[in-house]
């Protein structure tokens, strides 16, 4: 569960994190790429890419999932979680965060997966819960199109799912107990027996707890609804605004209603910024224009469009009151090399950033605590 | 030359002379030796990295991931004494192709708990990030206990579970002939990242769902992951002869090898397909030293530690469908009969359905005239016998160049007892010695899991068959 957060916005703990899909978050990016189009369903691409951003210094990356809009630039994804697992192994410090819809998935499978990428990462993993409105993903199905409250209702459940799961099997479960010749310690597996309104998923999960213990949950803010976020169902929330100067109120305002709900349960507060830099000679205006020419940015996220110290200086304004701040870049190859070379390292000159510490969780990273399952027995009951 | 005791398996197949080896990693068995000190984390993602570098090292064709998705039962609870908990195998599997370039990447996954173009699509993201190395190893499991974690339940009647296979898989096919061959943009100045009309859309209406949905991803190196098929009734092995590329068998003894080459080969020719065009690689255990009577040694060691008195005990339990803690590993089969009509063994291992008294009256018979204890009647019952090849290096590998000269086997998929070393003395001294003899590749044929088993290329159904296939109901 999330506990209000220990990370006091603006004072060296704010987290930074990438959003890394294909050639960027512009929907042209790929025409601005120096690598050819096909390169981004590539393991090299994937590979340069992720440490890339490690090196860089980012705290996490998050990986969108799903299908991109029709058009001349739809491009191919591969799935999400497949790329964070990839980056798993040859990384040692950056989050790895996939998009997984709850509504045309099995959460049973969902969750497995999630904790697997735990174990691949080293403790590094986090979900970001989507909760698709599409009707091809609900015909690719079979199903009808989820709208309204259900959606909420869909991520609700598929994430008090994957928790249950999560603890279904206590941390020392497995114990290899020779003299009785017993793997497993059967009193420490727990069936989930979630009885949701469209579905019951039965457990325990098929993979032992995972590494964190929970992973962390993210979700958009204004996905769930208030009593969900207050019991805890998330530990980060991605705050947006539509325009740069409206972010720091809206974060302020998103933590007073947080705070009004009660409960002290606070999920980090996450903004999220597009971003199109000045670079190689190119003003961000010109570029953007370029890129929109062929198809236009959609984005409901506020735009910082400018050189790399006025995004510095905007991104000090907004981690004086966010828990962190996640990037778009408009074109991976460009944005992300200034972010690397000019953004980041003055931000962490003025001590605004968590430091970046190999091999720790992503727990670790949001300052929440490992937490027992919810089966464990307390230490001073034994067992 | 000799004279050839085995003639070819069937006129029409023409055995390669070279096998190829895969690894099965257990994740969940009774198989793999955890009370030793050498025995390793089996969740580790070390232990799973160590065993497919090493697999890779011994140019190992592939490395294989099992699945069940629900936790085995014994008596209503949790089995305790086997070993048990594993990754999901496509996640698994996607982290190490970030750490192998060569071997091939099987995910077992089930038709039943999956929708085609979620799972298709998965698949076809794995084989993109592996640069053209995923397999899928189909398999079927069907029952309301397993459904019970899922969103449809036990849906399925398990008579039905190979018809709605084979029409989850020709969907996943059609899912991966949609896009055309070149249809990504070849330079960033093109006027769209896809071609105009590359892409076709697939549409199935079965009896349990329906899919409709536009191909997400292109082609991969290898054009499409390839399929491995597990599972020996005879509607099993039609289905893999219509729609696998390899079955995953569970016949490595020469005769009976060649006996199953031949049941394939005509299946394969009837149902209208090259007769070389499924390869087989049966599952097996190697128990390997450098002198014979060394191989018999670890072989006992190995039983004892696979085959404990609890065990051997739960064994029957599971038969008797009570608690028999009170016998002595040591003594004679219990007199007490089963509480059960119908066995059924470890729920999540396959199920037994054998009258279960006559089952009892069978085996203290059969033990009393042996005179095996409780523990020696299930050690021999358990014994992968069948499966396993014991001896010195030299002999096994004298053993392993029979069944490539006459054809009975594509290779073999090891399960090694033990890890992450269970391959060490495989590939240390079994690979070279198979490699003298000319039957074992020094080198891999290609980048690709298609490439490295010898499997042709896929070719995609002309357009207006698959127009017709798209207005018909499957
Ligand atoms: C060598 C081998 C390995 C198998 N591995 C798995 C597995 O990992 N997961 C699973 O659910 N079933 C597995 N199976 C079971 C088969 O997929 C199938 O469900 C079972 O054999 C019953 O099908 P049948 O009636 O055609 O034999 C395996 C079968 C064989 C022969």
């Amino acid at each position: 569960m999330s506990q209000a957060s220990q990370n006091h916005p603006g004072q060296g703990h704010a987290l930074l994190l990438l959003e890394l899909d294909g050639a960027g978050a512009h929907p042209a990016a790929w025409r601005a790429s120096r690598s050819r189009p096909e390169a981004v369903l590539t393991p090299a691409r994937l590979r340069d890419v992720i440490l890339a951003a490690e090196s860089a210094g980012f705290h996490g990356a998050t990986i969108a999932d799903g299908r991109l809009p029709e058009g001349p630039d739809a491009a191919a994804r591969l799935n999400a979680l497949q790329r964070a697992a990839f980056a798993g192994p040859i990384t040692r410090s950056i989050a790895l965060i996939p998009e997984v819809d709850t509504v045309y998935t099995e959460p049973f499978h969902i969750s497995t997966q999630l904790a697997s990428l735990d174990y691949v990462s080293g403790g590094r993993a986090g979900w970001l819960v989507a909760a698709s409105t599409s009707s091809a993903d609900a015909a690719a199905v079979g199903r009808e199109t989820v709208r309204g409250g259900r959606l909420a209702q869909e991520a609700a459940d598929a994430i008090e799912v994957s928790r249950r799961l999560w603890d279904s099997w206590e941390d020392d479960a497995v114990i290899r107990d020779v003299p009785t010749g017993r793997y497993l310690d059967v009193d420490k597996l727990h069936y989930s027996d979630f009885e949701g309104g469209n579905y019951a998923v039965k457990g325990p999960s098929i993979v032992p707890r995972p590494l964190q213990g929970q992973l962390p949950v993210l979700a958009p803010a204004g996905l769930l609804a208030p009593e969900e976020l207050v019991a805890g169902a998330v530990d980060g929330l991605l705050v947006s605004a539509p325009t740069p100067e409206l972010l720091s109120a809206e974060l302020t305002e998103t933590r007073e209603a947080l705070a009004a709900f009660g409960a002290g349960a606070a999920p980090a507060l996450i903004a999220e910024l597009d971003v199109v830099l000045d670079a190689r000679g190119q003003a961000a205006a010109e570029r953007l224009a370029a890129l929109d020419a062929h198809t236009p940015w959609d984005s409901t996220r506020a735009r910082f469009l400018g050189t790399a110290t006025g995004l510095t200086e905007l991104l000090a304004e907004v981690l004086a009151v966010a828990d962190g701040v996640r990037l778009h870049p408009a074109v991976l190859d460009t944005d992300l090399e200034e972010l690397s070379r000019l953004v980041l390292p003055e931000l962490r000159r003025r001590g605004i950033l968590a430091p970046v510490v190999l091999d720790a969780s992503f727990r670790d990273q949001l300052g929440l605590a490992r937490p027992a399952s919810r089966h464990a027995a307390t230490p001073a009951a034994g067992n | 030359m000799s004279h050839n005791p085995y003639p070819n398996p069937a006129r029409e197949s023409t055995p390669s002379g070279q096998l190829s080896l895969g690894v099965f990693f257990q994740g969940v068995n009774s198989g793999t030796i955890w009370k030793s000190a050498e025995s390793g984390s089996q969740t580790d993602f070390e232990s799973f990295r160590r065993l497919a570098q090493t697999a890779e090292r011994g140019l190992f064709s592939a490395f294989f991931l099992g699945e069940g998705l629900r936790l085995r039962e014994h008596l209503g609870r949790p089995h305790a004494l086997d070993v048990a908990g594993r990754p999901d195998a496509q996640t698994a599997l996607a982290a190490l192709a970030a750490v192998t370039s060569h071997i091939g990447l099987v995910a077992t996954q089930n038709t039943t708990y999956n929708d085609p173009a979620d799972l298709a699509h998965r698949l076809s993201s794995l084989d993109l990030i592996s640069g053209g190395r995923a397999a899928w190893n189909i398999v079927t499991t069907d029952n309301a206990w397993t459904g019970a974690n899922f969103r449809r339940g036990g849906y399925l009647d398990h008579a039905d579970r190979y018809v709605h296979a084979e029409a989850f898989v020709q969907t996943a096919k059609r899912i991966w002939d949609a896009w055309d061959e070149d249809a990504v943009a070849s330079s960033p100045s093109a006027d769209r990242w896809a071609a105009p009309g590359a892409v076709r859309r697939v549409h199935h209406t079965g009896r349990h769902y329906t899919v409709d949905v536009t191909p997400g991803l292109p082609r991969s190196a290898q054009y499409r992951p390839v399929l491995f098929q597990a599972g020996d009734s005879p509607d099993g092995r039609d289905f893999a002869a219509r729609q696998a590329d390899v079955i995953f068998s569970a016949h490595p003894q020469l005769e009976d090898a060649l006996q199953f080459r031949r049941d394939i080969v005509e299946r394969t020719l009837k149902a209208g397909r090259g007769a070389n065009d499924v390869k087989i690689m049966p599952a097996s255990e190697f128990i390997l030293a450098a002198t014979p009577e060394e191989a018999l040694e670890k072989k006992a060691w190995v039983r004892e530690l696979q085959i404990g008195p609890q065990q051997a005990i739960a064994y029957l339990e599971q038969f008797w469908g009570r608690e028999l803690q009170g016998f002595d590993p040591d003594g004679p089969l219990p007199e007490i009969d089963p509480v059960v009509e119908e066995t059924s063994e470890t729920r999540g291992s396959g199920f037994h359905g054998a009258k279960a008294r006559q089952l009892a009256d069978q085996w203290r018979a059969e033990a009393k005239e042996k005179g095996l204890s409780i523990r020696q009647f299930v050690s021999a019952k358990t014994s992968r016998g069948d499966s396993t090849f014991t001896g010195s290096y030299a002999e096994v590998a004298d053993r392993l160049a029979e069944y490539a000269r006459t054809g009975a086997v594509d290779g073999f998929n090891i399960s090694p007892w033990l890890i992450p070393s269970g391959l060490d003395d495989i590939v240390n001294h079994l690979v070279p010695a198979l490699q003298e003899r000319g039957v074992y590749p020094s080198e891999y044929a290609g980048t690709t899991l298609r490439e490295n088993l010898g499997l042709a290329t896929p070719v995609r159904p002309v357009a207006a068959a698959e127009a017709v296939a798209n207005a018909v109901r499957v």
